[in-house]
């Protein structure tokens, strides 16, 4: 009798189903528990990356309610890929359907918050550009574009995710208060820093990833935000090594870009 | 680019060691009798950061050996393409003195079970194991390494024993072996057989490494032993012995200490190197 | 904004931005090392690795789960929205150049 691995497979899943027939001990008995062991090898080993890929989630939650989520997730959502630093992409979305878990509605951007660190963690290497080459004519400076570092992220939420994701991973971090938080994750050198922008900041970089210029993605800000505080959203940029080239107007040149 | 004048087409016959990204610094400072290390491959196939920055950094100082997890050589289905094309990325960029795999499956309906999962030796899986590794063979671009897995149950159709389905890989395809050691005694206990009658059947002339690692106990439904390769603890004495049968057959091999889930400290972990270090110095010339 | 308001603006800013970030500069050649992580917080953002490894520890977990008192969003109380309008929305995930 063969068993096939997609027999395999669905009994792996599925605890309750029956253990694939053709499976023996060494005096062929049934394999009974021996099969088991590959049970909870899947089960444990991916619900304890999920206690990894989502530490603050699971810190919300409890380990028992962390344990019993990714029981489940694991079996509707199994990776899709051997690269398991990425795992549980689609998480979010899978804790903003639980019924259970609708009066907390910021889990399911805390948990985009912890992906974006992830992929941040293992995106590509980039040079950023000397401070000082922003210190040309202010006139030139407007019409110039910026691009970003590959491992810069920016997420945008109605919940104060900043302030939850620093009471749930620094000691003596204050209570979150009720308010839309706009994050930025820079990586100096190789750990992804989560910032809080200040109110116009996100519009300004979205408007440059956009290709806007200075100038232009400025005017963009300070419509939506009248008292924009440029100098701090440059300044989380620079320190975070998230702005690799300046182009200025009439440089038709390519941006140096280090390939991957 | 990395220097590859120097001989690291192969594997040193020195202990080596799983590297934990929590030994950087200790590797570096205080290698005691580790002479290489080695990675799975999928936990470098990020586009950068720390992870690439650390293994550019050890390449320079260690052989390394690129152990793969993810490439469900045993699938029924055709290989992961962009696994592939990643894997070959990695070697191509590394140069890793070693290339290993398992003989094992972990991918079914686009579903990655991060286990390795067993195969029924039969001809149909052989030719597909074979079929496999000939493509891995010549995208990789190299020879690779295939390992013999830890086995907890039996299929009632096998028609090949374990030692022979491995020649008969190596025969067809010409790729090496790597000796799991523990994987040898975990099966022969739960499945009934002796570890080295395991050995005196197995092509020892095949292998280009060898793997220790510490395994948990457990029962079966009938209270029959069952051992469980856990990677979380210290080698035990009837493994280590087995060691000195498999060395005093094959000479000296490289011997990866695998320490896998409760990392201990770098000291526990060298001093495990130094172990094997004594049992490749005992073996007679 | 008239033009030259704007570009005031922007060279204060700059000239802001530029002074803030002279001494952390220097401050993060010095910590260049592979191998130091910001204090305390090794390697948490690498995510789950890889296993070859199998376990001892049993999966009791079925299909079933029900939400327990635990955790720290015991201690949050973060309602609806300050202004008693409900929240919508979600959140515009802005990333770029996902690895597959």
């Amino acid at each position: 009798m063969s068993v096939s691995q997609t027999q395999f497979h669905t009994a792996l899943l599925d605890p309750a189903s029956a253990v694939p027939q053709g499976l023996c001990d060494a005096g062929a008995q049934p394999a009974g528990r021996r099969f088991d062991v590959y049970r909870n090898n899947v089960a444990v080993s991916l619900t304890e990356a999920m206690h990894q890929a989502f530490p603050v989630i699971a810190k919300l939650l409890g380990t028992q309610n962390m344990d019993g989520l990714a029981g489940i997730y694991l079996r509707q959502h199994p990776p899709t890929s051997p690269l398991m630093m990425f795992y549980g992409e689609t998480f979010p979305e899978f804790l903003a359907g639980m019924q259970q878990l609708s009066h907390l509605g910021y889990l399911p951007d805390v948990a985009r918050l912890e992906l974006a660190l992830r992929h941040a963690y293992h995106a590509a290497d980039s040079t950023p550009i000397d401070p000082q080459v922003l210190a040309i004519d202010p006139e030139a400076l407007m019409a110039a574009r910026l691009e970003f570092a590959p491992a810069m992220r920016l997420l945008r939420s109605p919940w104060p995710i900043h302030a939850i994701w620093r009471f749930n991973t620094e000691d003596d971090a204050p209570k979150p208060a009720p308010e839309a938080q706009d994050v930025l994750i820079t990586r100096p050198e190789y750990d992804p820093i989560p910032q809080l922008l200040p109110p116009g900041g996100a519009d300004w970089i979205i408007a440059l990833q956009g290709s806007a210029t200075i100038g232009a993605a400025y005017e963009a800000a300070a419509e939506q935000t009248p008292d924009f505080d440029l100098g701090a959203t440059l300044a989380l940029l620079l320190q975070g090594g998230a702005i690799i080239s300046l182009t200025e107007q009439g440089q038709d040149n390519e941006p140096t870009r280090l390939d991957p | 680019m990395l220097d590859t004048s120097r001989t690291n087409n192969q594997l040193p016959a020195l202990p080596g060691v799983g590297y934990k990204p929590q030994h950087f610094a200790e590797i570096l400072e205080a290698p005691g009798p580790v002479g290489w290390l080695e990675i799975h491959a999928e936990n470098y196939m990020g586009d950068g950061g720390r992870p690439l920055a650390q293994l550019r950094h050890l390449s320079e100082r260690f052989p390394i050996s690129v152990h793969g997890v993810g490439l469900s050589i045993g699938g029924e289905g055709a290989l992961d393409a962009d696994h592939l094309a990643r894997l070959k990325h990695l070697v191509g960029w590394l140069n890793p003195a070693s290339f290993s795999e398992h003989l094992a499956w972990s991918t079914h309906d686009s579903h990655f079970l991060n286990d390795l999962l067993p195969l029924p030796y039969t001809d149909a899986t052989l030719t597909r194991v074979c079929d496999h590794i000939d493509q891995v063979q010549d995208v990789v671009g190299r020879r690779m390494l295939l390992e013999n897995p830890s086995s907890y149950l039996a299929f009632a159709e096998s028609s090949w024993s374990e030692p022979d389905f491995l020649r008969e890989i190596a025969r067809r395809t010409g790729c090496g072996l790597l000796l799991d050691v523990n994987n040898v005694f975990v099966s022969a206990t739960n499945l009934d057989f002796l570890p080295q009658g395991y050995i005196d059947a197995y092509p020892l002339e095949h292998v280009g490494e060898i793997h220790l690692g510490g395994h948990d106990e457990d029962t079966d439904d009938h209270g029959h032993p069952l051992l469980i390769d856990s990677h979380g603890r210290e080698v035990v004495d009837p493994v280590w012995a087995l060691l000195d049968y498999v060395l005093d057959r094959s000479g000296p091999k490289p011997i990866l200490i695998e320490w896998d889930t409760d990392v201990p400290d770098w000291s526990v972990l060298r001093a495990e190197a130094a172990r094997a270090q004594r049992a490749l110095e005992r073996i007679p010339a | 904004m008239s033009n030259t308001a704007k570009t005031l603006a922007i060279a204060g800013a700059v000239a802001a931005a530029l002074a803030g970030t002279t001494t952390t500069a220097s401050a993060q050649a010095k910590e260049k090392c592979y191998g130091v992580s910001l204090a305390g917080k090794n390697d948490c953002a690498a995510g789950p690795g890889t296993t070859c490894a199998g376990t001892s520890t049993v999966d009791y977990q079925g299909n079933a789960w029900t939400l327990v008192d635990a955790g720290t969003c015991e201690s949050m109380e973060l309602p609806a929205q300050a202004d008693g309008s409900a929240r919508k929305g979600s959140l515009e995930a802005l990333e770029r150049d996902l690895p597959a």
